[in-house]
């Protein structure tokens, strides 16, 4: 288990963020090293100022899908970044941001929530990803 | 059966997946080797969850049980 996680998150919804923080916390409860790349629509949910919004649902979840996601919060379920953040205290999880993503956006390092650890560019990302699985959300 | 003594304890009734797992995994590090941690959970895929998460983290799963809807484990560190 010792191969890193590798997670390439690119869209910004907040259903696709929370299924990507439960891998993400599930591998570090296992002691399993996880890298977190923010692209496109998921770096922008980072940003310091959007992190606690609403970022939206995928267009699949519909009506019905929107209730059952609300229902869940309202039960006690942690939002995503909060997810993150205990994955984080746990175990190796390190978390970049895309630095084309950063262009596109016309982001700053100062600009994104402190959960995110530096940027870099696909190059550093593979290489971190070792022989690790990429999964992209 | 002997009465286990219990050095810690987590209350994940009502989290849904992985906090069960996320909650057990920060209880167990602050543990000594060998104490027992019981864990109550009601996230249905705690069983299969608590299982797979000892198998792949040497701590031993001593019991695994369901009542009503809640699920009780009690793990070994170490």
């Amino acid at each position: 288990m010792d191969e890193p996680l590798n997670l390439v998150l690119f869209s910004g919804t907040d259903d696709k963020l929370q299924a990507a923080a439960v891998l993400t916390a599930g591998a570090a409860a296992l002691g399993r090293p996880v890298n977190v790349f923010l692209q496109y629509w998921a770096l922008d949910a980072f940003r310091a100022d959007r992190i606690a919004g609403d970022h939206g649902l995928a267009p699949e979840a519909g009506p019905a899908g929107r209730a059952a996601v609300l229902a869940l919060a309202a039960a006690g379920q942690a939002p995503w970044a909060e997810t993150l953040r205990q994955a984080k205290e746990l175990g190796s999880v390190d978390i970049e941001a895309c630095s084309l993503s950063m262009d596109l956006l016309g982001l700053e390092a100062a600009d994104l929530d402190p959960l995110v650890d530096g940027v870099e560019g696909v190059t550093a990302f593979y290489l971190n990803a070792g022989n690790g699985q990429i999964v992209f959300i | 059966m002997a009465t286990l003594e219990i050095a810690q304890r987590v209350d994940a009734r009502g989290l849904s997946c992985p906090m069960p797992i996320v909650r057990t995994a920060q209880a167990i590090r602050t543990m000594a080797s060998g104490d027992l941690l019981e864990v109550t959970a009601t996230d249905p895929g705690s069983v299969k969850d608590f299982a797979a998460w000892a198998r792949s983290t040497g701590n031993e799963l001593v019991e695994s049980g369901a009542e009503g809807g809640l699920f009780r484990f009690v793990l070994r560190r170490k």
